[in-house]
């Protein structure tokens, strides 16, 4: 079983709460995927940061963990503040740190995360990092003390799936011991299978189950995805080849027709 | 009209349509309202006035637009300033793909080409190559609108009393509807703020005849015109219930929403920024819930104008069973 910062979890699905129908829909969702973890944005233009309490409440009320996130942030400072207020909020050290570098692709500022990665794990947070599949910010990142790497999927929202399937599959092989997690771009289940069979110990995803026309089915048919995918990586899956190979022998069979 | 048989709280279109509807049937109501003036603590004087079910319908429940649906008709026949024109929905070219998206959450819209938006709204002409046209959409101006249910009321006899709210018991001693919005929270603890954020701006510039909708990944908006060069841009959804005024991104972002769907926006006249808190329930959708002589009618989120005759009619059905062996036949046959 897969650790982050030492909690074990059963699901390996996380779930965003941004963009439901209502709460009401979020929280047969998150219900239908079998979600331990659910992460939850914080505005910054709450300003005080206890304006959203209703929404966090009910959010708070679903029984499953939260993990605070920056999203939105643009800056190392604006995502600082922002975790600082997250902690107060949720009373957790957990983060999942996002600092935007590209306003149209949501685009990790990757300098801008290691930094801020570096100070929040200084003080004491637990830190799920939003990066890319870039290998030396991943190793900046595990120096700066995240025990946990999310590399996306493709841009946030964008459910196009697994956009660098070799970049991933390298991160697993460069990480045996980090917990690696897929996060964002994907859209529908089977995106969620492939980053389960190149070994990846849980994906998180938003978009793709909130806008989806029956968002408690598709958080359904998600948890089915990412069932099948670790099986299928536990169960080691058999290599590709070129030519085929028949699974009955040819050869030796039985002439017909005299 | 005699002594009333039921005391609506609130002035807002939730507490108006209710009013409206009650007299349509022949029930002698009163309007209290805590506010001095008609509109001043009410959300709804800072709504969109957008009777679009159908576009709703591709981020929001289907039951809005089941429900919705007939509301353009009592808008309509209660307002006669109501405007059926359609609504549109448009992306910048790169964002293309959201537009089919939105089409495949919803329906009752036609795919329109450049030369069919020229044709709709000429000021867009050459801007944007498809759009979806809800040609069964309608709009008002949510003030206006507000005002002519309040002097319909008023031409009919009905009291709107301002100055004069609170909580239910206070009021008097026969029904009660209780359609104070966000502050009905004393007796409805799952309500919620939800914050919404407009503008209000003016040129000569651009003309358009329908709300137009932008869609964009993370800051959808829509502008209404609102005749005389005036539109209101809205509407941020924030689940924050802090009422302070528009922040600087918010305003940006409106501002910038503007500017993408005509360039002669960035000569307009600010006239106005506003946000106010949105009374909602978990599930987002208006309910209808009885303690005692007490009807509260609440919840109508984003959706105050298209769903508020729903709520109206909801509300006079019970009260109509409730006084139905009361002591007011003439009422009942007016």
């Amino acid at each position: 079983m897969s650790s982050f910062y030492g909690v074990e979890l059963k699901s390996r699905l996380l779930l965003g709460t941004s963009r439901y129908p209502s709460p009401a829909v979020l929280e047969r969702a998150v219900k239908a995927s079998g979600a331990e973890v659910v992460t939850v944005s914080l505005r910054r233009e709450s300003g005080t940061g206890r304006a959203g309490q209703a929404f966090w409440s009910l959010i708070q009320s679903m029984g499953v963990r939260v993990l605070p996130n920056t999203a939105g942030c643009h800056s190392v400072k604006e995502a600082v503040t922002t975790a600082h207020m997250a902690r107060e909020l949720f009373d957790t050290p957990w983060i999942k740190l996002e600092v935007i570098g590209e306003a149209d692709t949501l685009q990790p500022d990757v300098f801008g995360l290691v930094e801020a990665a570096r100070i929040l794990s200084e003080e004491g947070f637990e830190v799920f990092p939003y990066t890319t599949e870039d290998l030396v910010v991943a190793e900046r990142l595990v120096e700066a003390g995240c025990r946990v790497l999310m590399p996306w999927g493709a841009p946030i929202g964008s459910a196009r799936g697994l956009n660098n399937v070799y970049g991933l599959r390298s991160m697993r092989a460069h990480f045996p011991e980090i917990p690696l997690v897929v996060d964002a771009g994907l859209g529908v289940p089977s995106h969620a299978a492939a980053a389960m069979e190149l070994g990846y110990d849980a994906v998180l995803l938003n978009t793709a189950v909130a806008e989806a026309g029956d968002p408690v089915e598709m958080a359904r048919a998600f948890a089915l995805g990412v069932e099948a995918g670790r099986a299928a990586y536990l169960a080691r899956p058999m290599e590709p080849r070129d030519m085929a190979v028949p699974s009955t022998p040819v050869i030796g069979k039985a002439a017909l027709g005299d | 009209m005699g002594s009333p048989v039921v005391s609506i709280i609130g002035a807002g279109v939730a507490g108006l349509a209710c009013a409206t509807e009650l007299a349509d049937r022949g029930v002698a109501v009163e309007l209290l309202e805590r506010s001095a003036r008609l509109g001043e603590s009410a959300c709804s004087w800072m709504a969109g006035g957008m009777l679009a079910p159908w576009c709703e319908r591709a981020t929001t429940d289907e039951i809005v637009a089941r429900l919705g649906e007939p509301s353009i008709d009592w808008w309509r026949r209660h307002y006669p300033g109501t405007v059926s024109q359609g609504s549109l929905v448009l992306t910048p070219p790169r964002d293309a793909a959201d537009l089919t998206r939105f089409a495949a959450r919803t329906e009752r819209y036609e795919w329109i080409d450049g030369d069919r938006i020229a044709a709709l709204e000429p000021d867009l002409a050459g801007r944007f190559r498809r759009a979806l046209f809800f040609p069964d959409e309608a709009h008002l101006e949510p003030r206006k609108a507000l005002a002519s249910l309040a002097a319909g009321l008023e031409a009919r006899g009905v009291p709107i009393r301002f100055g004069i709210g609170g909580k239910p018991p206070e009021a008097g001693p026969g029904l009660v509807v209780d359609c104070r919005g966000l502050a009905a929270r004393d007796e409805l603890p799952d309500l919620r703020g939800v914050r919404g954020e407009m503008l209000v701006v003016r040129t000569r510039d651009v003309s358009l005849s329908r709300p137009v909708r932008l869609l964009h990944p993370r800051i959808p908006l829509y502008i209404v015109p609102r005749g005389d060069g005036v539109f209101m841009i809205g509407a941020t959804m924030i689940e924050s219930e802090e009422r302070r005024a528009v922040s600087v991104r918010s305003a940006m972002e409106l501002l910038n929403a503007a500017y993408t769907l005509h360039p002669a926006f960035g000569e307009a006249e600010i006239v106005e920024l506003g946000a106010d808190l949105r009374p909602t329930f978990p599930d987002n959708l208006p309910c209808i819930r009885r303690t005692g002589r007490v009807l509260h009618a609440n919840g109508l989120f984003r959706h105050g104008f298209l769903l508020a005759p729903w709520l109206a009619r909801q509300v006079a059905d019970a009260v109509l069973l409730e006084t139905r062996d009361a002591d007011i036949p003439e009422r009942r046959h007016a």
